[in-house]
Parts: structure tokens; C-alpha cells; sequence
């Protein structure tokens, strides 16, 4: 065997993947025409470099610090490759691989083509490049690289009025994020000024500083998160974005803004007091059950994964909350259970939610539709990307053996450690959060039962969906990666574990306390196996096998042949497929129990009198409280003052010399009273 | 060293009293007149500095501001209004009484704030910035109160006036200093008289009431 030479780090490689990705999308920029088509083969190498370093990093547990002699003049551009880069590189780094497979699929000639891949180069090479930074500046640099170009990837379609506001909100809320991470970063560097991580690490803080930086760091990392009440440009971008770019934002941008905020709260602040939770576990639950609330009762498509997105974040912030909390009490293995939860709730969600992503873009290409009520029946056309999407919404929802129960599990297990905390007010928080986590999932079990039911069930609501073809090879071919990985994730959980180990030791101080002690080497054990195992292997071979025998068996005794007859009709001969049930009549229920409470909503019915020949209408208002009050509202006072105060546009000079005169009385009376 | 205090208030109060005395002439060629004794007085004041602190160069400030301000400057304008044909014109925005109590205001306003900011200064110079600040305030408040082009120079000057007062009161003014206000000040009187002579040619008026219709604003 030979020995690899001493330079060929993964540090080194990922800085070959990055300058590859980001090379392929200046050339593609720059000559375009035929140039074009390199930037998703290209992107494909560099994501298998970048992910093979990226868990070559991980395994081997290094922590790799350079500093380049580019950038800023005196110090250049400090960048570090460690175990928390490395994973979360690892969750970028898969999702751009599976995006740029469903991207060599798209059609050149269409498809914004020109728009797209450009940005979308830069946009992967800006996400890695801020996981790696170690320096403030570097981090803000990359990270507005990342915002700037996700919105040029949101806006690519911007003849639609739609994506245009999607667009400018997206625009202003990465704004007001950046600002809010300038002054998180401001407040950890202190008055000596030191910028690099490594300085704000042994910087002192008081808890003055650290409650700012705290809230400023919620702000920043969190609006690009999506975490409400900060939430509410996401719904609106990510459906804007073409598909393949959406499941980039969704299932990684995302994630990227939560590796910010590990690094500042987990590392760069010190120490953690219990009350840092609160606002985690506050918000996270809020934005679960929120998120979920929208996207049952939503109409579009794209929208519904979008606000799953907001729920999944929800998800990961009360994890990251009970870890915080935990380590700040002392528990350090529950601790432990809790952060695993988190990290591996953020890559179980990077895998399914692109999924999802990619298979409602296969379906928006096929029928050039994404509202629910246009759709149905697209198994029948689609049958590939339909058992591809069962997977992804099997995952969402948390079933065994896919992936998104491992952590769901997790994070159950570190909440019912909850009565062990010496502190009366989170003994008392955690059962309630947990309950609203319990109601999170049914509504996402209602959700996606929804989505997968009026889209792919049924039959086709509109002719475009009756019309649809199955979506190219190579894109099934990056949707069954996700939905393998996805599966993979969940029946080898322990393995997944494992390779989080020392990230766990690094924040949580210890390891997941019963790994390895289960009965079978795959079985996962959060503290005790007497007290909890899940043996993911051997359920799901049970599952398998028990599923298998029972379709076996089913079809033994009953016909076997499958025909094919009309619907019945419930007597109503010829019925039209409007009379199926729609996506507004499934989440009707619901609407009716929280719609009212959490949005306003009412049904407005206008039934004609007997005898009266006008049509009946029925329609359904609802309102937005967080665009209200958090957008329209500042908005409105924004354009009044600005109204107001453009009268001043309009004086005479005489009149603009009297203001100044004033000014100056005015000062010299202040003066005068002062001294 | 007494009678230096007192020439110095003497000669800073008569520029008070000009400045309050340009505040209500209504006829353009008595404000140049009342400006021009104005910048005479200023010359007297300064050649007193000169002698008082024995600072010579402040001679070349007085002799300055007695040529330029004193004779040319009045002068320029004097020609321009008799070429405008409005030496005779009558123009006041603000009534004399709001005015006159308006500019005691402002006296009180600039004698409060400068005795109690610089305590610590020596009296030679406190009451004198006092004064010029008060003859700079009303000289704003003359711009301000006048709608012809002609008597908003003729405030400007007035406020220059005070300045260049402040400045020689207090030491330490450089005399590069004072020489390139001076020509600043002839600059600007050029900068103005065209442009006066431009409103008029547009708008056979002075009145910079008239200047708002240039700017397409609807008011």
C-alpha cells in the first residue's frame, strides 16, 4: 500500500471540491451557450469529493486549520475543518450531489436553463465554504454569498409577479439576518476586537453579552432557519425556487443556519445557564405545531413541503433546546441523547424533505402544475416517483424502518428524561413541549397523508394531470438515492450514531450512554436498554417479511388477477372528478378546530333561498397573523411615515432655511440649558 | 487693559446695533449702507485687536475687511441694484417688531449660552464672542426673514461679518486662515451676483420665491 502524501488532507480535497464548484459556476457564468452543461457534472465530482473528505474528517476526527493568504489584508482567510464542519458538510454535500443527478435531467432548452446553473454553483460553493470558516468575517462573507445567490436562484423565474415578492421578502429578511449575526459576532468578539473563532472562544462574556449575543444569533441563524415568527419569507421562497434548488434550500440551506447556530450557542459562547433553552423550546415548539398548521391547510404543493420545512426546524430547535438545557443542569448523557437527536434529525430531514422536493418537481414537470386540487391520479402515470414519494412521506411522518423515526425517537427518549432536571421550570416545560411534538406528528401524518393521497390517488383533477409522463431516468435515479439513504438511515441508525460520536463527546461531554449495550448490534439505545431499545434491523426485516407474506397470503385467497373497473359511484352516474375529494375537503376538519384560533378562518356560505336561481358560493378567509403583524403591519407605518414626510421634499428654500435656523436655536438652547 | 475691554465691547456692540439696524431697513440701498458701516465697524475692531493683543498681522484682517467689505463689496451691490432698478423696492417677509424682539431674543440666546460655556475663558474674550455670535444669529435670522436675492447676500456678508469677529477675538486664528475666508467670501459674492442677474434675466424678478418654479415641485 502506499502511503498518501502528507498534503492530501481532507482539508485539502474539500478545498479542491469547493474551488471546483465554484470555478464551474464562473466559467458557466462567463462563456454560457454549451459551458452551461458542465456546472451539474462537474457539481456531481465535487459533491463525491467533498463528501468522501467531508466523512473522511469525521471518522478520523480531525481538525484541520489553515489560513489562506487571500482575503481580508493582515489576516487573511482563517478556515477549519472539524468534526461539526464535517458532518454538517456531509449533509450539504449530499444533498447537492442529489440535486445535480435530478438536474442532468432537466431540460436544457427549457427550464430557465442559463438562470439556474451559475448560481447554483456558487450557491453550493458558498455553503461549504461557510461551514469552514473560523473567522467571523470569512462566515459573514460566505454566508451572504449563500443568501445573494439562493436569491438569484429564487427569482430565476421572475416573470411571475409571485416569485418577484418572494424574491424581495427573501431579500429583506437575509438583510435583517445578516445584521442580526453582525452584531452576534460584534458582541463575541468583545472590546479587544478578536475576530477569529478562536479568539471569541477565550473572549469573556457577561451575561449581559451572552443574552444579546443569544438573541441576536436566534435572529440571524434563526430567520434563515425559518423558525417562527421569522418563518414566513421561507413558504414563499423555497416554492419559488425551481425544484431541484428548492430541495438545496429546504433540505440544506437550512441546515447550514443551523450549523451557525451550534457554533455560536454549542461553542462559541461557552458555558450554556439553563434559561438558554427557554427560547429554543418556546419557539421550536411553537413553530413545530405553526408549521404544520399551515401546511395541512395549504393548497399548493411546493408550499405544503415548505412549511414542513418551517415544522422539521421547529423539530431540530426544541432538540437543540433540551441539549442545552440538559448540558446546563449537568445531565451530560441526556444531553447527548439530545444533541444526537438534533444532528441526526437535521440529516434525516436534508434526505427526505429533497426527496419531497424533487418529487414534487418531478410532478410540476410532468403536469406543470403544483396546486393540489389540479392534481390525482398520478400513480397511474408516474408509478416510479409515486413509491419514491411514499418513501419520502413515510419518512416525514416518522413510520419505521425510514429514517425520520430514529430521530422523532431520539427526541422523545431525551424528553422523558425531562422529569430529571433540578429546575422546576423546565421539569414543568418538557412534558408540554413533548405534547405539542405528539401533535406536531399526527398533524404530519394528517399532512402528508393529504399531500401524497390528492396528488398521486384518485383521479386526475385536471387533463394536465391526466396527461403526465414519468419523469426522466437520472432524476428517479437521484430521488432513489435520497429514498435508499433515507432507508438506509433508518434501519442503520447505530451506524449513524457512531459516526456522530465525537461530536457528541465535543458538546455534550459524553457519548450516547447505552451505545452498543443493545441486544443486536444495530439496535439503538438511548440510555438504558432496559429501559428502551429500538432494534431498527430487526423491525424492519419484520415489517418487510411480515408485509411481504401478508400481500402473499391476500393475494392467495383472493383474486389474483388485477382489473381495472369505474369507480364507484355512490349512484350518481358519470360522475365528474371535481366530486372527489379535494385537498381543502381533507384538511376541512382541521381547519375548522384550530383555522379559527390560529388564523381567523371562517367559511363564508351564500346559499341562495329556495326558489332563487343564483349559484351558491362558499369560500374560505383566513389570515396570516405573523404577515400581519410582523410584515404588513411595519410595512404600512414604513410607507405612512414616508408619506408623511415626503412633504418635506416640497418647501421653499425660504422654508428649508427656516428649518436649518431652528436646528441651530434649538442646539444652542440644549447647549445653553446643559452647560 | 481696561479701556482694551471696553473699546472692544464699544466697537462689537455698534456691529450689534448695525445688525439689529439692518433688520429693519426696508429699502435695499439703506441695507448696503447700514452693511457697509457695519464692515467698517468690523475693520475698527479688528485694527483695535491688532493693537490690543499686539498682533500685527491683524492689520492686513482689517485692512481687508475695510477694502473688500467695507468699499468693494458694498459697492458691487450698490451697482447691481441701481442696475436691477429696485433700489427704491420695499421687501419685508417678518413685521420690524416681530423682528427686532425676535433678533433680542436671539441676543439673550447668544449672551446666555457663550457666558455660561466659557467660564473658564478669559473676560477679554467671552463678552466679544458673545456678541459675535449674536451677530451671527441675526444675520440668520435676517436671510431668513428677507425674500430678495440682493439682502440674502447682504445677510450672508452680515453673518461673515460676525465670524471673522469671533475669529479675531479669540487668538490663535492663523492670518492663511482669515486671508482665504475673505476671498472666499468675494467669491462668493461673483457666484451670487450672476446668479442674481440670472434669476432676473428668467424671471424679471429677484424674488427667490420665484427659484421654486424651477425646481417642477408642486407645492
Amino acid at each position: 500500500m502506499i502511503a498518501a502524501p502528507a498534503y492530501l488532507t481532507p482539508f485539502a480535497g474539500l478545498l479542491c471540491a469547493i474551488v471546483l464548484y465554484a470555478v464551474a459556476g464562473v466559467i458557466a457564468g462567463v462563456l454560457r451557450g454549451g459551458a452551461l452543461r458542465i456546472v451539474y457534472p462537474v457539481a456531481i465530482v465535487a459533491a463525491l469529493i467533498a463528501i468522501a473528505c467531508d466523512l473522511a474528517a469525521l471518522m478520523s476526527q480531525g481538525d484541520f486549520a489553515h489560513v489562506l493568504p487571500i482575503g481580508l489584508p493582515g489576516t487573511g482567510l482563517r478556515l477549519r475543518l472539524d468534526t461539526l464542519s464535517a458532518f454538517f458538510g456531509l449533509i450539504v454535500n449530499i444533498g447537492v450531489l442529489a440535486a445535480a443527478i435530478y438536474g442532468l435531467g432537466l431540460d436544457p432548452a427549457h427550464d430557465l436553463s442559463g438562470r439556474i446553473e451559475p448560481f447554483f454553483a456558487i450557491f453550493v460553493a458558498a455553503m461549504n465554504a461557510v461551514l469552514i470558516a473560523d473567522d467571523a468575517f470569512a462566515f459573514l462573507f460566505f454566508w451572504e454569498v449563500m443568501s445573494l445567490m439562493s436569491w438569484a436562484l429564487v427569482v430565476a423565474n421572475h416573470e411571475s409577479p409571485e416569485n418577484r415578492k418572494a424574491g424581495q421578502v427573501y431579500l429583506l429578511m437575509a438583510a435583517i439576518g445578516t445584521a442580526a449575526l453582525l452584531f452576534a459576532f460584534g458582541g463575541l468578539a468583545g472590546t479587544a476586537g478578536g475576530y477569529s473563532f478562536e479568539a471569541m472562544r477565550a473572549a469573556a462574556k457577561t451575561p449581559l453579552v451572552s443574552t444579546l449575543v443569544l438573541t441576536a444569533v436566534l435572529i440571524g441563524a434563526g430567520s434563515k432557519a425559518g423558525i417562527a415568527p421569522l418563518h414566513a419569507w421561507l413558504p414563499l421562497a423555497h416554492p419559488a425556487a425551481p425544484s431541484h434548488v428548492s430541495a438545496l434550500m429546504s433540505g440544506v440551506m437550512t441546515k447550514v443556519a443551523i450549523y451557525g447556530l451550534i457554533r455560536v450557542v454549542f461553542d462559541l459562547l461557552g458555558a450554556p445557564v439553563w434559561w438558554w433553552a427557554l427560547p429554543f423550546l418556546l419557539l421550536g415548539a411553537a413553530t413545530a405545531v405553526l408549521g404544520l398548521l399551515y401546511a395541512v391547510l395549504d393548497g399548493d404543493l411546493k408550499r405544503v413541503l415548505a412549511y414542513s420545512t418551517v415544522e422539521n426546524i421547529g423539530i431540530i430547535f426544541v432538540a437543540l433546546g433540551m441539549a442545552l438545557a440538559f448540558k446546563a443542569e449537568g445531565l451530560n448523557a441526556a444531553a447527548a441523547v439530545a444533541l444526537a437527536a438534533a444532528l441526526l434529525h437535521a440529516i434525516n430531514h436534508s434526505w427526505f424533505k429533497s426527496l419531497l422536493f424533487l418529487g414534487a418537481g418531478a410532478v410540476l414537470h410532468a403536469t406543470g402544475r403544483r396546486d393540489l386540487d389540479g392534481l390525482g391520479g398520478l400513480i397511474h402515470t408516474m408509478p416510479k416517483t409515486a413509491a419514491l414519494f411514499l418513501a419520502g412521506t413515510m419518512s416525514i411522518c416518522a413510520l419505521p424502518p425510514f429514517n425520520g423515526f430514529i430521530s422523532e425517537w431520539l427526541l422523545f427518549q431525551s424528553v422523558l428524561a425531562g422529569p430529571g432536571f433540578p429546575e422546576p421550570v423546565l421539569r414543568f416545560l418538557s412534558p408540554a413541549v413533548g405534547a405539542m411534538l405528539a401533535l406536531a406528528a399526527a398533524l404530519a401524518a394528517a399532512c402528508f397523508v393529504r399531500a401524497f393521497g390528492i396528488v398521486f390517488l384518485g383521479r386526475a383533477r385536471s387533463p394536465a394531470a391526466s396527461a403526465a409522463h414519468e419523469a426522466p431516468r437520472v432524476q428517479i435515479a437521484a430521488m432513489g438515492l435520497l429514498a435508499a439513504l433515507c432507508l438506509f438511515g433508518g434501519l442503520f441508525a447505530s451506524a449513524l450514531v457512531a459516526l456522530i460520536e465525537p461530536l457528541l463527546v465535543k458538546f455534550a461531554g459524553v457519548a450516547l450512554p447505552g451505545a452498543g449495550t443493545g441486544p443486536t448490534p444495530f439496535a439503538l439505545v438511548a440510555f438504558d436498554p432496559k429501559r428502551a431499545t429500538y432494534d431498527a434491523l430487526t423491525i424492519g426485516i419484520f415489517l418487510i417479511v411480515s408485509g411481504t407474506l401478508t400481500t402473499l397470503v391476500v393475494h392467495r385467497i383472493s383474486n389474483r388477477r388485477t382489473r381495472r373497473g369505474p369507480a364507484w359511484d355512490c349512484g350518481f352516474p358519470n360522475a365528474s372528478p371535481i366530486t372527489q375529494y379535494s385537498g381543502s375537503s381533507f384538511s376541512q376538519p382541521l381547519r375548522r378546530v384550530y383555522g379559527a384560533f390560529a388564523f381567523g378562518a371562517r367559511d363564508n356560505v351564500d346559499m341562495p333561498a329556495p326558489g332563487d336561481m343564483r349559484a351558491a358560493h362558499f369560500s374560505v378567509t383566513m389570515r396570516d397573523p405573523v404577515w400581519q403583524c410582523l410584515h404588513a403591519a411595519p410595512a404600512r407605518a414604513v410607507f405612512g411615515l414616508a408619506r408623511r414626510l415626503n412633504r418635506f421634499q416640497f418647501l421653499t428654500i425660504r422654508s428649508y432655511l427656516v428649518f436649518m435656523f431652528s436646528a441651530l436655536i434649538v442646539l444652542l438652547l440644549v447647549a445653553a440649558v446643559w452647560f | 487693559m481696561f479701556a482694551a475691554y471696553d473699546i472692544a465691547h464699544l466697537l462689537a456692540g455698534l456691529m450689534l446695533v448695525t445688525g439689529f439696524a439692518m433688520l429693519y431697513q426696508d429699502r435695499i440701498s439703506a441695507v448696503l449702507t447700514t452693511f457697509a458701516v457695519q464692515a467698517i465697524l468690523l475693520s475698527c475692531a479688528v485694527a483695535w485687536q491688532a493693537v490690543a493683543q499686539n498682533r500685527p498681522h491683524l492689520f492686513i484682517t482689517a485692512a481687508l475687511a475695510l477694502g473688500l467689505k467695507g468699499l468693494v463689496i458694498p459697492y458691487a451691490l450698490r451697482r447691481m441694484v441701481l442696475k436691477l432698478g429696485m433700489h427704491r423696492e420695499v421687501e419685508q417677509v417678518v413685521g420690524v417688531a416681530k423682528a427686532f424682539i425676535l433678533g433680542l431674543c436671539l441676543t439673550a440666546l447668544s449672551f446666555m449660552l457663550v457666558l455660561r460655556v466659557t467660564v473658564k475663558a478669559d473676560v477679554f474674550t467671552r463678552e466679544g464672542l458673545a456678541m459675535a455670535l449674536a451677530i451671527i444669529l441675526i444675520a440668520l435670522l435676517m436671510m431668513i426673514t428677507r425674500r430678495n436675492a440682493v439682502t440674502q447676500i447682504v445677510g450672508f456678508m452680515s453673518l461673515e461679518n460676525g465670524l471673522i469677529l469671533a475669529a479675531t477675538g479669540a487668538r490663535g486664528m492663523p492670518l492663511v486662515v482669515e486671508v482665504s475666508v475673505a476671498f472666499s467670501v468675494l467669491i462668493a459674492l461673483f457666484v451670487f451676483g450672476v446668479f442674481v442677474f440670472r434669476i432676473r434675466e428668467r424671471f424679471d424678478s429677484v424674488d427667490i420665491e420665484a427659484l421654486d418654479q424651477v425646481r417642477g415641485d408642486q407645492r
